[in-house]
């Protein structure tokens, strides 16, 4: 069936987020979500790179991988494309907007290992969608992290003084949050079905 | 440290997950079915030895400045190796599990340990570390996909267990019980095992 892209990018931010449905993403989202303000910096990166790399993953994909018959290595093409990317996207940063590199930049190489990004090139493989399907699914997942780890990055600074357990502390904390999240983002399953 | 002391050690005193909450990127979505967790745990700890072990080897010979793409490249071969066999062998299997075989390569725990251990120790420790945690990786999959599976749909690997008068708990078929059910086991063994020594 084909789901139009407008559906999709609406679907993968809210009835189907890639953090709290996939569960990607979470090693980085747990640990830097202490400041909203790095989470920003982090979650908008990730969306730039998600955009980016499914957008160059799936040109990859249908015209080298598949015509060369080598989609039992499109794993290491898939990483090898992300960090060369990260890379890339590293020294033009730093090279243009010095600003921008100072408050985004230190992000960049935790990107290469965040789960998410790997994880939609591989989805979009499964999914068998279109490039312009491809494109609007990586942003608006992008878009769906961005948005979970500034809501626990939120939710983070107003329990800094409350009373928490002592076992429950940190990533036990963080846990329990994400998952009432996600308990509320099932709200969003009636509007949009996709999977 | 003994062999036996660096398994333990690796396994349950420092396990990654509860330790470190590494590695649970990929790792809660397959629980929701025991056999689902078992055969991604067994992935995990065939990957996690031989690229350990391979890392470790080579650690001499790697410069600094490329050693992060260097462990990179040879986890993803492992990784292709248990994708490839699940292809040929348990097709099934390898489908519903989908692209989450292939995200063992930046699951966190492998790079974590390639990092804090293998590119600093001998080859044949290495390998007994890195079965260490992927041992105490599957086990926490198992015990989540347990309770999972037994309340979600009353069976245990596919067989019914519970009977007829057991109503099914359709929430932990969904995701937010993976994260309820982590965070409690987080709690729990904080609280047990880590409190007395403060």
């Amino acid at each position: 069936m084909e789901i139009s892209p407008w559906i999709l990018f609406w679907a993968s931010i809210f009835t189907s987020n890639i953090l709290l449905t996939n569960f990607l993403g979470m090693c980085s989202y747990l640990s830097v979500s202490r400041e909203v303000e790095s989470s920003f910096g982090l979650g908008t990166a990730v969306f730039f790179v998600t955009t980016a790399t499914t957008a160059i993953n799936w040109v990859v994909y249908h015209l080298i991988i598949v015509p060369a018959d080598i989609i039992y290595l499109q794993y290491i093409i898939f990483i090898i494309v992300i960090a060369a990317f990260v890379q890339l996207t590293e020294i033009i940063v730093e090279r243009f907007s010095p600003v921008l590199y100072y408050s985004l930049g230190i992000f960049l190489p935790l990107i290469t290992v965040n789960c998410a990004i790997l994880g939609i090139s591989l989805f979009m493989i499964i999914r068998d969608y279109s490039f312009i399907q491809s494109v609007t699914f990586g942003a608006g997942s992008g878009l769906g992290w961005l948005l979970a780890i500034m809501l626990l990055a939120g939710i983070r600074t107003r329990l800094k003084e409350k009373f928490i357990p002592t076992g429950l502390q940190g990533a036990g904390m963080s846990l329990l949050i994400t998952g009432i999240m996600a308990l509320a983002f099932i709200g969003f399953s009636g509007i949009v079905n996709v999977q | 440290m003994t062999k036996k002391q660096i398994f333990i050690n690796s396994a349950f005193t420092e396990n990654s997950i509860w330790k470190q909450v590494l590695g649970i990127c990929s790792s809660l979505a397959v629980t929701n079915l025991l056999l689902n967790s078992l055969v991604m745990g067994l992935g995990v700890i065939f990957a996690i030895g031989l690229a350990s072990f391979t890392i470790s080897l080579i650690r001499d010979y790697t410069p600094r400045s490329v050693r992060m793409m260097v462990q990179i490249l040879i986890i993803a071969a492992y990784v292709i190796i248990v994708d490839i066999f699940l292809k040929a062998y348990y097709p099934a299997i390898s489908k519903s599990l989908g692209p989450y075989v292939g995200l063992i390569i930046t699951n966190c725990i492998l790079m974590g340990r390639a990092e804090a251990f293998a590119s600093k120790n001998p080859p044949i420790d290495s390998f007994i570390d890195g079965l260490g945690a992927g041992l105490g990786y599957t086990l926490v999959l198992l015990l989540i996909a347990f309770v999972r599976e037994l309340m979600g749909q009353g069976t245990l690997f596919g067989m019914r267990v519970l009977g007829d008068w057991w109503v099914n708990w359709s929430i932990m078929v969904m995701a937010p019980s993976a994260f309820f059910l982590l965070a409690m086991l987080i709690w729990i063994i904080n609280t047990k095992f880590y409190q007395k020594k403060q």
